[in-house]
């Protein structure tokens, strides 16, 4: 018998991490915000909690909650502070969670379990300045000397790249293969030499997170350090992608959330005409519609969550919660602005940020049209059409 | 969570794709220039259960739950948006509110008939001037009084008999019901009754000629003296609203599934036909522009099937409170009609918007008749607007929200 309730570790769960965000990430969100300020006060409480290794088995120092618990802490953080969203979203989704499924058990146990734990942060280096969506047309080496690679390259956008201490970097291994065979991911300790951080971005929104260029002069690596199948980068940072993707839905369902809560308050206080302006068809109507997505969102999310959990297909799926996902919220969040007025243009107000906060969700860690192309070459692969990007 | 299809609803699902692809699709096209009902088809899916989908097996249905029943229309809507519609409105309109509110009596005479195919069932409930407004109805259902003479004449005893007079609009099915549930008002208020074809007085009126779903007899009512026993009454005095609303979540539910279904078409179509329309050179799929349209089709439609299958699991459950995890958020529907008002929305929506691109996918062919395409989007178009408008659904969806914070929402 189908069943789409939550178990009640997940019940207790959400509650739990419900009192975390209400009591230490929103009395913060707009000071990192204004501040332009990585919360670490925020991380290292996240971290005593569990919360930064909530999907990893627990022998790996992780909570055990898989994707569905992880789209619980996204969810929860999206509603109330985007910026620490992204900060944990970025260490978990990404950077531990490519170690996590293609980690060796030597490199689980030195890298992942304090990546869980939260003793480590973990950023995931892949972008750089001319390889964005093309993400294959990187162009950072790593040359083989010994026992060692040499890396040389610049890694631009990198989520956390400043406040890491393993970042996961993808490098060319051999120019003449390409994606598939000639990229290779490798698992680097931010203190060795060489590596550096060059300029932070100063960003319309997500202020409270830190996007770092990363600068990588013959940083040398170990041998036992490549993550995955040598040459296999490729696959490794499409894995992680993947399941990243859904759990950004899950935030992105929580910042229309937050962004309908905010409404359905402020249209009941707001008084216009005599009378609270929710009672006016304009105003309740878009109320309407914002719940509408959000139900869409919240059913898609947890369906995809569960594809991943249980081992099945859901590439297209994740793919769906980020594109549907960072739009729906892009639509509520605009709503919500309309409704709060002038109020909702103010910096003094949560609207403001949630809608620059929103924007990102539409371009990170794939943008929009990246994410189309992942469905549409999905959708014609059995008629033998080829998509070319 | 285990989201897990059952080997009996996955059977049920091959078993609708089976016979809709290979008897009700091929004729989709002719049901629609037509414009009739497909008689013999709907006779042929009575074999299949369709008539009876939700009459439990003991008493001879199908009995399936509304997940299956769910997939059962979408499967149809894949079809055929008519055919699609015609059991919709048989299955979920009278069938249901049959089984929920009707006494033994009225089980036994009508729901043997209604589930072998032998009557088909309408639901007259729209008027003139009352659409979305329903409680505006006029029509009237007068009790019946016995004069003195009569009853000391011993003619037989006629009390609580009613008396419908008005007229209905826009009903589905028509022409063809066997039996229509009727909606009218009597001294205790709106109150619902189940009327047999050929009942004097009851005249069926103008054939609607509509824009899409042409295949869906869509009739005017005339009740001119409609003469119907009180045993005929479903419910009491008073309940018809309540019974009509309660029908109509499932209904709407219902048209989640048929959206889900036609858009899949539409996606399916369009899919086949941008490999097959050569431009430039090439197969217009390795277009970007015609892949973004599939792609966003494709995301609207599993967002639309999360959608449908977590409200039918609501359903199932029997849960009338929100079943996922920000339940106790603001803004979380209380309830499952509301739910079921956000599925029709969204739904509705979607389908416009996805049969709006899929025909733009197919340029100037998807303006011509030979195409599938130019009927979906005519078809998908009333989704937003049957069994409660989008607007109304707006409505619903806020005056849920804005109850649980204490302030009443106003149409």
């Amino acid at each position: 018998m189908m069943d789409f309730s939550f178990a009640k570790e997940y019940q207790l769960f959400r509650r739990m991490v419900r009192e975390f965000c209400e009591s230490e990430v929103r009395p913060l969100a707009k000071a990192i915000d204004r501040e332009h300020r990585v919360p670490h006060e925020t991380i290292s409480k996240a971290a005593k909690l569990g919360l930064m290794g909530v999907p990893f088995p627990q022998e790996y120092g992780g909570m055990g909650g898989g994707e569905i618990g992880y789209c619980i802490l996204a969810e929860e953080l999206g509603r109330v502070c985007s910026s620490t969203a992204t900060v944990i979203g970025a260490h978990i989704g990404i950077a531990a969670m490519s170690i996590h499924l293609d980690g060796t058990e030597a490199q689980k146990r030195k890298y992942l379990v304090p990546l869980a734990q939260g003793t480590a942060i973990g950023a995931f280096g892949l972008t750089e300045a001319q390889a964005g969506s093309d993400a294959a047309a990187i162009k950072t080496t790593a040359v083989r000397d010994g026992n060692q690679f040499v890396l040389n390259g610049a890694k631009v956008f990198i989520t956390n790249g400043d406040i890491a201490d393993v970042i996961v970097v993808m490098a060319v291994t051999d120019p003449s293969l390409g994606a598939y065979g000639g990229i290779t991911a490798f698992i680097v300790e931010t203190g060795t030499p060489g590596f550096s951080i060059g300029s932070l971005e100063n960003k319309m929104g997500i202020r409270g997170s830190s996007t770092a260029e990363c600068v990588l002069q013959d940083v040398r690596v170990p041998r036992e350090n490549v993550l995955g199948q040598f040459g296999a980068g490729f696959l490794t940072f499409m894995k992680s992608l993947d399941i990243g993707r859904a759990s950004l839905g899950a935030a992105c369902l929580g910042g229309a959330q937050a962004a309908l809560e905010a409404s359905i308050q402020w249209a009941k206080a707001r008084e216009q005409f005599g009378v609270p302006i929710a009672t006016k068809q304009s105003v309740y109507f878009m109320v309407a519609d914002m719940a509408v997505e959000i139900e869409a969102l919240r059913s898609l999310v947890y369906r995809t969550a569960w594809l991943i959990d249980t081992h099945q297909p859901h590439v297209m799926e994740a793919a769906y919660c980020k594109l549907f996902g960072s739009e729906a919220a892009g639509r509520c969040i605009n709503k919500a602005m309309l409704i709060h007025g002038a109020l909702g243009y103010s910096r003094d107000y949560e609207i403001e940020r949630g809608w620059r906060d929103q924007r990102i969700a539409e371009i990170y860690e794939g943008t929009s049209e990246i994410q189309r192309i992942v469905i549409a070459s999905n959708l014609f692969r059995p008629y033998g059409v080829r998509i070319p990007t | 969570m285990d989201l897990t299809i059952s080997e009996d609803q996955l059977m049920f699902k091959k078993m609708f794709a089976d016979f809709c692809t290979k008897e009700i699709r091929p004729k989709g096209e002719h049901i629609d220039q037509a414009e009739e009902p497909p008689v013999e088809l709907l006779q042929k899916a009575v074999d299949q259960g369709f008539w009876a989908a939700l009459v439990p097996e003991e008493a001879d249905g199908a009995g399936m739950d509304v997940y299956t029943y769910m997939l059962m229309l979408e499967e149809l809507a894949r079809a055929d948006m008519s055919t699609a519609l015609t059991l919709s409105v048989h299955n979920s309109l009278v069938v249901k509110p049959l089984l929920d509110h009707g006494t033994d009596e009225q089980k036994e005479a009508y729901l043997p008939g209604l589930a072998c195919g032998e009557m088909l069932g309408a639901f007259a409930l729209s008027e003139a001037g009352a659409g979305s407004d329903a409680a505006a109805l006029r029509s009237t259902a007068s009790a019946v009084k016995t004069t003195a003479k009569q009853r000391s004449s011993g003619t037989p005893q006629d009390d609580g008999d009613y008396l419908l007079n008005g007229t209905k609009a826009w009903v589905c099915n028509g022409s063809l019901a066997g039996l229509t549930l009727i909606f009218a008002r009597a001294a205790g208020g709106i109150t619902a009754f189940l009327v047999e074809k050929e009942t004097p007085g009851l005249k069926i009126g103008y054939r609607e000629k509509t824009l899409g779903l042409r295949g869906v007899a869509c009739n005017t009512l005339y009740l001119d003296n409609v003469r119907v026993p009180s045993c005929n009454r479903l419910g009491d005095e008073g309940q018809g609203l309540k019974i009509a609303l309660e029908a109509l979540d499932l209904s709407r539910l219902g048209m989640g599934a048929m959206a889900l279904g036609g858009m899949e078409r539409a996606l399916e179509e369009a899919v086949k036909f941008s490999l097959e329309h050569i431009q430039f050179g090439v197969p217009i799929a390795q277009k970007q522009t015609i892949q973004n349209y599939i792609a966003n089709a494709k995301a609207e439609i599993e967002a639309l099937r999360s959608l449908v299958t977590y409200t039918a699991w609501l359903a199932d459950t029997g849960h009338r409170r929100n079943g996922l995890p920000s339940a106790q958020a603001l803004g979380t529907p209380q309830d499952l009609s509301t739910q079921a008002s956000i599925v029709k929305l969204f739904g509705g929506r979607a389908a416009y918007e996805v049969t709006h691109k899929m025909l733009q996918v197919h340029g100037g062919y998807g303006y011509m008749k030979e195409y599938a395409i130019e009927r979906y989007y005519r078809d998908c178009r009333a989704l937003e607007i049957i069994e409660g408008t989008s607007q109304i659904q707006q409505f619903l969806i806020a005056r849920d929200i804005y109850k649980a914070e204490g302030l009443e929402i106003r149409p």
